[in-house]
C-alpha cells in the first residue's frame, strides 16, 4: 500500500474536447486555408498533363495528335479552366507570403515586405513572359 | 444603451459533472467594461464558484485568455460593448485540456517551453566583473518583436495543427527560440535547432496563419516560423554539400 491516501474525488479529472472532421468550416479563414491547400491538386494535376504530354510526344505522331485532340475537348478545357483558376490562387497567395518567410536587409534597413513580394511576383511575370514568348512563337 | 447584457459562461465541475455545461449570467452592461469585469462581477456578486484566471488587468501577464464567441482573446482587452447585443458565450481557451471552469491546464505548454532554452546561452560565459554583454538598438531590433510575448497561448488555441496534433511544439515556443537565436549575444543556435526541427518542431506548421491574427502582442509567430524553416533549410544543406564548415 502506498503510504499517500488514494482519494480520487477531487484530484482534477481534466475535460479534453477533440477537434471534429469538419473544423474547417467554421471559420472563413480556416475554410480559406483547407480551400488553398485542396489548390495543391491542381497544381499537381498541371504536372500530370504535362508528363502525359511528354509521353504522347515519346510515343509518335498519332499519339501525339489524339492527345492534342483530347485537350480540345470540352472536358478538358472546362478541366483546364478551373485548374488555371485555382492554380492562379495558389501562386498568388504563395508569393504574398514570401515575406513571411524572408527578412532581407540592406545594410541595417529591412527590405519592406511589399518589396520582397513584389520582386516575387515580378520574377514570376518575367518567367512566365519568356515561356509565353517561346510556346507561341518558337 | 441596454441595462444588462447575457455571458453564456462554459462551467465544468470535474467533482459533480461528467460533462461540461453553460450557464447564462446576466450583468450590468457598462461602455467601459470589458469581458473580465463581467467575470469578476459575477464572482464578486452572483456566483463565487465560477473559476477563471486573471491578473493583471491591463494585457499584460498573459493569464486571462479566453474563448469569446469562439474567438482565442484576452478578456481583459475585450469590451462588451464589442459584443452588442449578446449574448457573450464565454469558453476556456481551446486545444487545451480543462481543469475546471475557464482555466486550463497549462503544464505542457510550460514543458514546452522549456524545451527551447528561453534564456542567453553565451559562447563564452564572462566573469560578472568583465560587465554587461552590450548590444546597440539595431542589434535589439533584431529580436524585439519576439520579446513581446507574455505567454498567453492564445496562439495554440487558434492553432489547428496543434489542436489536431498536440505534440506540436507550438507557435509561441518557437517565436521565443527565435527570440533567443536572433539574439547577438547568444550561442544557443545549434541546441535549439534539434529541438525545433525535430518531428514536433517547425515542419509541423502547416501556415494557417492564424496564430499570428490573434496575438495581442504582434509577435508574429507564424512569421516566425517560417523564418525558421528557411534557416533549418539552409543548414541542412550547408551541411549536406560543405559538411566541413560544420
Ligand atoms: S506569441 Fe502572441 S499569442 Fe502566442 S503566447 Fe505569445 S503573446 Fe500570446
Ligand atoms: S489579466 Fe493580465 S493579460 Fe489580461
Amino acid at each position: 500500500m502506498s503510504h499517500y491516501p488514494r482519494y480520487k474525488k477531487y484530484r482534477p479529472r481534466v475535460y479534453s474536447k477533440r477537434m471534429p472532421i469538419f473544423w474547417w468550416v467554421r471559420k472563413w479563414p480556416h475554410a480559406r486555408f483547407i480551400l488553398r491547400e485542396l489548390t495543391s491538386v491542381f497544381v499537381a494535376f498541371y504536372a500530370i498533363v504535362l508528363l502525359l504530354h511528354v509521353r504522347s510526344l515519346a510515343a509518335g505522331p498519332e499519339a501525339y495528335a489524339n492527345f492534342m485532340a483530347w485537350l480540345q475537348t470540352p472536358v478538358a478545357l472546362a478541366l483546364h479552366t478551373v485548374a488555371l483558376v485555382m492554380v492562379l490562387y495558389h501562386s498568388i497567395t504563395w508569393f504574398s507570403l514570401a515575406p513571411k518567410a524572408m527578412v532581407l536587409r540592406v545594410g541595417r534597413t529591412r527590405i519592406p515586405g511589399w518589396a520582397i513580394a513584389g520582386a516575387n511576383f515580378a520574377a514570376w511575370g518575367l518567367f512566365s513572359l519568356i515561356l509565353a514568348w517561346i510556346v507561341l512563337t518558337v | 444603451m441596454p441595462e444588462t447584457i447575457t455571458l453564456e459562461v462554459f462551467r465544468y465541475r470535474p467533482e459533480e459533472e461528467q460533462e461540461p455545461t453553460f450557464q447564462s449570467y446576466e450583468v450590468p452592461f457598462r461602455k467601459d467594461w470589458v469581458v473580465l469585469d463581467a467575470l469578476n462581477h459575477i464572482k464578486d456578486e452572483i456566483d463565487g464558484s465560477l473559476s477563471y484566471r486573471w491578473s493583471c488587468r491591463m494585457g499584460v501577464c498573459g493569464s486571462c485568455g479566453m474563448m469569446i464567441n469562439g474567438d482565442a482573446v484576452l478578456t481583459c482587452a475585450a469590451f462588451l460593448e464589442t459584443y452588442l447585443p449578446g449574448p457573450i458565450r464565454v469558453e476556456p481557451l481551446a486545444n487545451f485540456p480543462v481543469v475546471r471552469d475557464l482555466v486550463i491546464e497549462m503544464s505542457d505548454f510550460m514543458e514546452k517551453l522549456n524545451r527551447v532554452s528561453p534564456w542567453i546561452i553565451p559562447a563564452e560565459e564572462k566573469p560578472v566583473s568583465e560587465g554587461e554583454y552590450l548590444q546597440t538598438p539595431d542589434e535589439l531590433e533584431d529580436y524585439k518583436p519576439y520579446s513581446m510575448c507574455i505567454n498567453c497561448m492564445l496562439c495554440y488555441s487558434a492553432c489547428p495543427v496543434f489542436g489536431l496534433e498536440p505534440g506540436f511544439i507550438g507557435p509561441a515556443a518557437i517565436a521565443i527560440a527565435q527570440r533567443y537565436n536572433l539574439d547577438n549575444r547568444d550561442a544557443g543556435n545549434e541546441q535549439r535547432m534539434e529541438v525545433l526541427s525535430d518531428d514536433e518542431g517547425i515542419w509541423q506548421c502547416t501556415l494557417v496563419g492564424e496564430c499570428s491574427a490573434v496575438c495581442p502582442k504582434s509577435v508574429d509567430p507564424a512569421g516566425a516560423i517560417q523564418r525558421y524553416k528557411v534557416t533549418a533549410t539552409t543548414e541542412w544543406w550547408k551541411s549536406k554539400l560543405m559538411p566541413w564548415s560544420q
